[in-house]
């Protein structure tokens, strides 16, 4: 079903998505630190308190690990949470929650319980809010069997993922990226949920696969758009899903354009980037015209200052130079 | 010889204490054979010693309610009412075991009895249980989770954080802290700078106490009047079971820090051997019905053992099942 496209921002996406999943599914609940009164520390549940009272989008104290398995428990109980955490970074007090009991129960069990859970977190660097709150460790999350991983990067995929995200029995891990919440787009009011499992090709082309998720799909997108008028035609793909990986559609693309180029806000040793690298080479080797070339974070806790901050992660023009590189001289 | 009193337990009642007291007894005594003999491998930590606390608590609570536990658990699991056949085969490692040799001895679960496991992260299932509690309130059911743990999960934040979300929301979780005194090696008196537990507990508003675990009866006693506290809308309480461990923490521990003396003190109130003498000379029981109650659960561990031997393996074929559930799956 579609309807005419409606403007709005991510965080405004969101937060219908969630007050659609409040307004139509009575085991729904939202669980997290201020979430109710204060609106969620990135003003994305605003207002639901008030709408659904304060049972269903529920305050906890500053317990990240109790309430992420009080959320898993919740869920085994038959309720379907929504847990919010307010950064990638505080996640790390849950992990012992999130990778060895919410990861693990099905299979430890033997396939006798199932833990339908949605964890969102806001991840990424841009804001100037230094080493403790812009992380993009979302990488992590993606080595763990047991967890699907997703990372919305436009309005309407802030929509429409999440309604997929609740409808899958599996804990849901959901990063926002911070920048983006401003971010403006259109969406379909009535499009319905989306394949999460699908990478999306944001923009076709036929000279080099541009490979990013969450934050720098924007940044690829406009890499892509200067690289036009330098007369190269950049394919961008958002993976939308970090676990699986839709290698497929990757392969298909890379066969295509015969180079890539991976984006990760994240660090380059051991990181996404270095798997989804080598997914590429392993099925596209022989179609490859050069190897596969990565940009990451600087490898360094993200700085402070505007400056720094801004030479620590990936930048457009980091990504047009790369790409001239690859394309004109193979490297 | 003993200061156990009826108050309030009927006489019938402690046939079926002592007989599971005795079905734990022997399903852990034949563990231990088992592991040396090679049939059983991993961690394996048994529960000799203790199991007047899970018999006390698990005998004063509804069959619907649910059971969160340790990697100790082989007790709790058999008298929630997994098959002593289920257990052993999942020891064995094998595809009728109850969680289809995925688990092993650390892991037993069962969904039917809304046996949560077999968690094997100390501390790390208390939070669970307070997920389940709030779940069965939105129901608006009768249910009460009950939360095994050892004194040693409460140097773990996720003790402190469980605990205080379970009384701000008011949930129907009773947490069942075992105290043997050792977490692994560690004495109380050195993991604890407050070692009166129900303190800790109290520290959360949360109605807590401390009970004589070697005391069958006055630990289902206890567990009556939380449940009922519980139930009455009294939100979570906090029991402390006084115990100990007459085996070491698992057989790779060749128990070098506790004293012998004191270990053998502890075993002149071997919950099993005391509770069985009570019965007889308070006539309840015979000599001859206890023998039979030991008979009945050497079949019983017997057969749980033949049946693991010759159960099969699972199909390599099936490795990778269980690691993300389909909705078909959860639907059917």
């Amino acid at each position: 079903m579609t309807g005419p496209e409606v403007e709005t921002t991510y965080r405004e996406a969101m937060r219908d998505a969630i007050r659609e999943a409040l307004a139509t599914d009575d085991r729904v609940i939202v669980l997290g630190e201020d979430v109710a009164d204060y609106g969620g520390t990135y003003a994305v549940t605003k207002g639901l308190h008030e709408e659904f009272g304060r049972d269903r989008v529920r305050n906890t104290p500053l317990s990240e690990s109790g309430f992420v398995g009080a959320g898993i428990g919740a869920a085994l109980g038959g309720l379907r949470p929504i847990v919010e955490i307010m950064t990638v970074n505080f996640s790390l007090l849950a992990l012992d929650q999130i990778v060895n009991t919410a990861a693990t129960l099905r299979h430890m069990s033997g396939g006798q319980f199932h833990v339908p859970l949605v964890i969102r977190m806001t991840t990424g660097a841009g804001r100037q809010l230094a080493a403790q709150h812009s992380h993009s460790l979302e990488g992590w999350y993606a080595h763990v069997p047991g967890l699907k991983v997703i990372a919305p990067a436009t309005a309407s995929d802030a929509r429409w993922m999440l309604p997929t995200a609740l409808a899958d029995p599996n804990p849901v891990i959901l990063f926002e990226h911070n920048a983006l919440y401003g971010e403006h787009g259109s969406i379909d009011p009535v499009g319905g949920p989306v394949d999460i499992t699908q990478a999306a090709i944001r923009r076709s082309g036929n000279d080099v696969s541009i490979i990013a998720w969450a934050g720098m799909v924007h940044k690829a997108m406009a890499a892509a758009a200067v690289l036009a008028d330098q007369g190269v035609d950049a394919e961008v793909i958002d993976l939308r899903s970090l676990r699986p990986l839709d290698a497929d559609t990757l392969a298909e693309s890379v066969a295509r354009t015969h180079h890539a180029v991976v984006v990760d806000e994240g660090w380059l040793t051991a990181g996404l980037n270095a798997e989804i690298a080598a997914l590429i080479t392993e099925r596209c080797f022989w179609t490859l015209d050069a190897p596969v070339r990565r940009l990451a974070s600087a490898e360094v806790p993200i700085p402070y200052a505007q400056h720094l901050e801004e030479h620590a992660i990936p930048q457009v023009d980091d990504i047009v130079a790369a790409v001239n590189r690859l394309v004109r001289d193979g490297v | 010889m003993t200061g156990y009193e009826l108050k309030g337990i009927p006489a019938e009642a402690c046939r079926d204490l002592l007989r599971d007291m005795i079905r734990i007894r022997v399903l852990e005594e034949r563990c231990a054979e088992l592991y040396a003999a090679s049939k059983i491998r991993g961690f394996l930590h048994l529960y000799i010693g203790e199991e007047a606390v899970a018999t006390g608590v698990m005998h004063a609570l509804d069959s619907d309610d649910s059971v969160l536990a340790t990697y100790r658990e082989h007790g709790h699991a058999l008298l929630k009412g997994i098959p002593a056949t289920g257990i052993m085969a999942e020891m064995f490692g094998r595809s009728t075991g109850c969680s289809g040799g995925r688990g092993g001895s650390m892991h037993l679960f069962d969904a039917a009895t809304r046996f949560y496991g077999g968690n094997a992260i100390v501390g790390g299932h208390l939070p669970l249980a307070v997920g389940l509690g709030l779940a069965d309130q939105v129901a608006g059911n009768d249910r009460v989770t009950v939360c095994f743990f050892g004194e040693g999960a409460m140097a773990e934040g996720e003790f402190h954080e469980a605990l205080n979300l379970a009384a701000l929301w008011n949930l129907p979780v009773l947490f069942c802290c075992e105290n043997n005194r050792y977490a692994m090696g560690t004495s109380l008196e050195t993991s604890e700078s407050q070692v009166d537990l129900a303190l800790k507990a109290a520290a959360y508003a949360i109605p807590a106490w401390s009970v004589d675990g070697m005391d069958v009866l006055e630990v289902a006693r206890a567990t009556k009047r939380a449940r009922s506290m519980i139930t009455g809308g009294g939100g979570p309480v906090f029991i402390e079971f006084q115990t100990y461990r007459f085996r070491a923490h698992s057989m790779f521990d060749p128990d070098l820090y506790r004293d012998p003396a004191e270990i053998e003190t502890w075993k002149e109130r071997d919950p099993v051997v005391t509770f069985a003498g009570w019965a007889i000379e308070q006539s309840l029981l015979t000599g001859d019905d206890v023998e039979a109650l030991w008979d009945a659960a050497r079949d019983e561990v017997t057969a749980a053992v033949i049946a693991a031997d010759e159960a099969p393996l699972e199909p390599v074929s099936s490795l990778l099942d269980h690691v993300t559930a389909t909705t078909e799956e959860v639907s059917s």
